[in-house]
C-alpha cells in the first residue's frame, strides 16, 4: 500500500531548522495494522501527515498504491484525501455546529453519489457504530467516546483504503479506549483496510500486527 | 450540505451575524436616507428655480449689479409738510418702485439678439422691480412745529434712523411707529407664454395677460399676496402714483411654493412706471434641445459679452436660504458620513469574518484533511458573509425606508431664494418702531435734535421672494438596488478576504491545537 523512500521533512522556524523526519524508508503492505510509538516530538504526527497526503515531504518519495503522492499538486492531494484516506484525530475534530449525521455527511467531499444516497450511507455508518438514535445531536451533546464514534463513521463512510488515526484514544478513559479500539480493530478485520495508529498507549499498540518506533525522525521496527 | 452548514453556522454564531448585519444595515439605511434627502433637496431647489424662472427655462440672461453710491437702497425723503398732521400726530406714507435689489438692468435690444441666436426656441424678457412702501406716524411733543423725518432702510435687516430735523424751538420727537413693506413686482411680456416666470403659475381667478394689455395699468397678483392685501379681481391697487386694476390671481403650480413674484404687470407698463424705459433685468431662454444647453450658453455669451448667461445648474448654486444649507449639508456631511459608515461597516464585516476564520482554524483544517477542496471552503466562508451582508442590506433598506417615511411625515420646510432676484434674508418681523424710541428732547428746552427712533428696526417683508418648500424625499428603486448591492459587495469582500485566509490554512492544522 505504502512505499516511502528516503523521506525527509524539515520545518524551518525562526532560522532554526527542525528535522522531523530523517531519511525514512518504510513499506506498509495493504491490509496491515500498524502502530507507531515513540517519544513526544519524535515525528509521529509528521509521518502520519505524509501518509495522509496532508503535506509533502521536503525530499524523498511517497507512493500510495499506484500514486506518487510526493509529486502531486494541492488539488490532487485533496482528491486523494477525499477518496482514499480516512482520518481519525485525537480531539475528534467534529464540526461543532453540525449534527452527528451532518458531520458524517461532510465526508462526501468528492462523491458522485446523490444527496439522498449520501445521507442514507451516513445514517448506516452511524448505525454501525451504535449511534443511530444520536444522529440529530450536536457534538457538544455527545460524550467523548460517542464523538469519536461519529468521527470514525465520518472516516469510514466514504470507504477508504487507508485509515489513519493520530492518538484516537488519547482523550478517552480506559473503558472507552477499549471500546474504540474494539471498533477500529473490527472494521480493520471486516474491511481489510490498511490501518495506521499513532499511540502513546502500549495496550493499544499491542493489538497491532506491527509496531514501529519513531525517535528523532528515525523509524525502526520494534 | 452547503446550505445546511451555512444555516447552522449563522444561527449558531448569532452574535457575529448580528454585529456584521447591524453594521451593514446602519450603513445601508444611511445611504438610502442621504440619497433620498439629496433627491428631495434637489427637487426643492428646482421648485424654487421654477417659481422664479419659470418652467422650461434652460438659460437666463442677467446682469450683475455694479455697486453704485446709492446702492439701490430705497430712500424716502419727507419734506416739511410731507405728512398729514392731525392733532399731535403726523402720518407719513410713501411708496417707490425701483429695480429689484441685486439686479441690474440692461437694454431690451438684447432680446432681439437672443431670439436670433441659433438653438433658441423661445425667449422672453422681464423687468424685476421692488416696491417699497413706507408708512408711519410720528407723535410730536412740546410746542408746535413742523416735523420732518428722513428714514432710511437698509436691507435686509432694515435699521432705520428717524432723525427729526427742523424742529423750531423745541419741537421734540415723541416717538411714533413705522412700517415698511417690500413687495416684488415683475414686468412680463404679455405675449410670450412659452418661457418666463408666468409659466410656473396657474390662474385661479380672472384672466391672464393678452397682447391688448400692453401698456395698460393691469396687474396679476400672487394668491398669497392677494390674501394678505385683501385683493380680488377688479380691485385697484396704487403703485407709486399710478392706479392699477387687478385682472387675475395666480398661484404656484407646485403646491408647496409661492410664486416668484407678488405682482405681475405688462413689461412696458413696468418700464414706464419705474422710469426704466427700454430696460429689462432678465431674459429667459428655452433651448431647442436640452442637450445643447451648454453650447447655446457659449453662443449667447459670445453674442452678449457684457451680461451673465446662466444655465439651470449654474442657478442651482445660487439658491440661498435654508435650502442651500440643507443642500450643502446633504452633499457634504451626508455623503462623507455615508462613506465613512459604509467603510466602517465593511471593515467590521472583514475583521469579524477574518477572526471567525482564525477561530475555526481546526475546523477548516479538518475539512481539508478529509478532502474538502480550497474552493469549497472559500465558497462556504464567502457564502456565510454574503448572507450576513444580505441580511444587513435588507434590514438597512427597511430602516432606510422607515427613516425616509418619517422625514416625509415631518416634512421639514426649507426656504430658498434665488440670489439674482431677491435681496436675500427675511427680516425679523415688524416690531413697532418708534414705540420704544424717543428720548424727549423737547422737555429739556428743545435742542431740536432728539434722537428718537434711532435703531428702531423695520421688518423688511421679503417673505414672498423667499420661496417656502416642504421637503419631500423620494425613494428611488435604483437606490434600493444599489444599497442592497453595496451590502452584498461588503459581504462578499469580507467573505473573499476570510475565504482567502481559510484557503491558506494547511490541512495539517487539523492535527494540531487539540481543543
Ligand atoms: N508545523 C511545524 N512547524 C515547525 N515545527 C514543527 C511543525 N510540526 C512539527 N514540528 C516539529 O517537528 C518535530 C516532530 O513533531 P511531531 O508533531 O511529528 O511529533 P510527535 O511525535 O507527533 O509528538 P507528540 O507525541 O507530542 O504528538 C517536533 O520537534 C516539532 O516541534
Ligand atoms: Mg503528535
Amino acid at each position: 500500500m505504502y512505499s516511502l523512500k528516503d523521506v525527509t521533512k524539515t520545518y524551518v522556524q525562526k532560522k532554526r531548522t527542525v528535522t522531523a523526519l530523517s531519511k525514512v524508508n518504510l513499506e506498509i503492505p495493504t491490509g496491515q495494522m500498524v502502530a507507531i510509538q515513540g517519544p513526544t516530538g519524535g515525528g509521529k504526527s509528521t509521518l502520519l501527515q505524509m501518509l495522509g497526503a496532508l503535506d509533502k515531504p521536503t525530499s524523498g518519495e511517497i507512493v500510495l498504491g499506484t500514486k506518487t503522492v510526493s509529486t502531486l499538486g494541492d488539488s490532487k492531494l485533496a482528491d486523494i484525501r477525499a477518496t482514499d484516506i480516512g482520518f481519525v484525530f485525537q480531539g475528534f475534530n467534529l464540526i461543532p455546529t453540525l449534527t452527528a449525521l451532518e458531520n458524517v455527511q461532510t465526508a462526501f467531499a468528492r462523491s458522485p453519489l446523490s444527496r439522498d444516497e449520501q445521507k442514507a450511507r451516513s445514517m448506516a455508518a452511524l448505525e454501525s457504530v451504535g449511534l443511530a438514535e444520536r444522529a440529530d445531536h450536536l457534538p457538544s451533546e455527545l460524550s467523548g467516546g460517542q464523538q469519536q464514534r461519529v468521527a470514525i463513521s465520518r472516516a469510514l463512510v466514504k470507504e477508504p483504503s487507508v485509515l489513519l488515526a493520530d492518538e484516537p484514544t488519547g482523550a478517552l478513559d480506559e473503558a472507552t479506549r477499549d471500546e474504540i479500539m474494539d471498533l477500529l480493530e473490527g472494521v480493520w478485520r471486516d474491511r481489510g483496510l490498511t490501518l495506521v495508529i499513532v499511540t502513546h498507549d502500549s495496550s493499544v499498540a499491542r493489538r497491532a500486527e506491527r509496531r514501529l518506533h519513531l525517535k528523532g525522525g528515525h523509524v525502526k521496527d520494534a | 450540505m452547503f446550505f445546511t452548514y451555512l444555516y447552522r453556522e449563522l444561527s449558531n454564531r448569532r452574535k457575529q451575524t448580528a454585529i456584521i448585519a447591524t453594521g451593514m444595515a446602519l450603513a445601508i439605511a444611511l445611504v438610502i436616507i442621504v440619497n433620498s434627502v439629496a433627491g428631495g433637496v434637489k427637487a426643492a431647489q428646482s421648485t424654487v428655480l421654477q417659481s422664479v424662472y419659470g418652467v422650461g427655462t434652460d438659460i437666463t440672461i442677467s446682469q450683475t449689479e455694479t455697486p453704485s453710491s446709492t446702492g439701490g437702497r430705497p430712500t424716502f425723503t419727507f419734506g416739511s409738510g410731507g405728512g398729514t398732521t392731525s392733532g399731535n400726530s403726523t402720518s407719513l406714507s410713501q411708496s417707490s418702485l425701483s429695480a429689484a435689489r441685486g439686479t441690474a438692468t440692461f437694454a431690451d435690444s438684447a432680446l432681439a439678439k437672443v431670439e436670433k441666436t441659433t438653438g433658441v426656441k423661445s425667449a422672453a424678457a422681464t423687468l424685476s422691480l421692488q416696491l417699497n412702501d413706507f408708512s408711519g406716524t410720528t407723535t410730536q411733543q412740546g410746542t408746535s412745529g413742523t416735523t420732518g423725518g428722513t428714514a432710511q432702510q437698509q436691507a435686509p435687516t432694515g435699521t432705520a434712523t428717524g432723525a427729526p430735523t427742523g424742529g423750531q424751538g423745541g419741537g421734540g420727537f415723541g416717538g411714533g411707529s413705522f412700517s415698511f413693506d417690500q413687495t416684488t413686482v415683475s414686468g412680463v411680456s404679455v405675449t410670450a407664454d412659452a418661457v418666463g416666470p408666468l409659466t410656473s403659475v396657474s390662474l385661479t381667478k380672472g384672466r391672464t395677460f393678452t397682447s391688448a394689455d400692453a401698456g395698460e395699468h393691469v396687474l396679476i397678483v400672487d394668491s398669497s399676496y392677494a390674501k394678505t392685501e385683501s385683493l380680488a379681481v377688479g380691485d385697484t391697487k396704487k403703485i407709486g402714483s399710478t392706479t392699477f386694476t387687478v385682472i387675475g390671481i395666480v398661484k404656484s403650480t407646485s403646491s408647496s411654493a409661492t410664486t416668484g413674484s407678488d405682482m405681475y404687470m405688462p413689461l412696458d407698463t413696468a418700464q414706464k412706471v419705474a422710469d426704466l424705459s427700454g430696460k429689462v433685468s432678465t431674459i429667459y431662454v428655452s433651448a431647442e434641445s436640452s442637450s445643447d444647453v451648454s453650447t447655446l450658453k457659449s453662443a449667447l455669451e459670445k453674442t452678449l459679452p457684457k451680461v451673465t448667461v446662466s444655465t439651470e445648474s449654474d442657478l442651482a448654486s445660487s439658491v440661498s436660504g435654508s435650502l442651500s444649507t440643507a443642500s450643502s449639508l446633504v452633499s457634504n456631511l451626508g455623503t462623507w458620513l455615508s462613506i465613512i459608515v459604509l467603510a466602517a461597516a465593511f471593515l467590521i464585516a472583514i475583521l469579524f469574518t477574518v477572526s471567525g476564520v482564525t477561530r475555526r482554524t481546526r475546523e477548516f483544517g479538518t475539512l481539508k484533511a478529509i478532502g474538502w477542496s480550497n474552493g469549497r471552503i472559500v465558497r462556504q466562508v464567502a457564502g456565510e458573509s454574503f448572507v450576513q451582508g444580505l441580511i444587513g442590506g435588507v434590514a438597512g433598506v427597511i430602516v432606510g425606508i422607515v427613516g425616509v417615511i418619517v422625514i416625509n411625515v415631518i416634512a421639514p420646510t426649507l426656504s430658498g431664494g434665488a440670489a439674482t432676484t431677491t435681496a436675500g434674508g427675511a427680516g425679523g418681523g415688524t416690531p413697532p418702531g418708534g414705540a420704544a424710541g424717543g428720548t424727549a428732547g423737547g422737555a429739556e428746552g428743545g435742542t431740536g435734535a432728539g434722537t428718537g427712533a434711532t435703531g428702531a428696526r423695520f421688518g423688511a417683508q421679503v417673505a414672498s421672494t423667499a420661496t417656502e418648500v416642504s421637503l419631500h424625499a423620494p425613494i428611488a428603486v435604483s437606490i434600493i438596488v444599489i444599497a442592497v448591492a453595496l451590502a452584498v459587495i461588503g459581504g462578499l469582500l469580507a467573505g473573499a478576504i476570510g475565504g482567502w485566509r481559510a484557503s491558506r490554512l494547511r490541512p495539517a492544522e487539523a492535527l494540531r491545537s487539540v481543543a
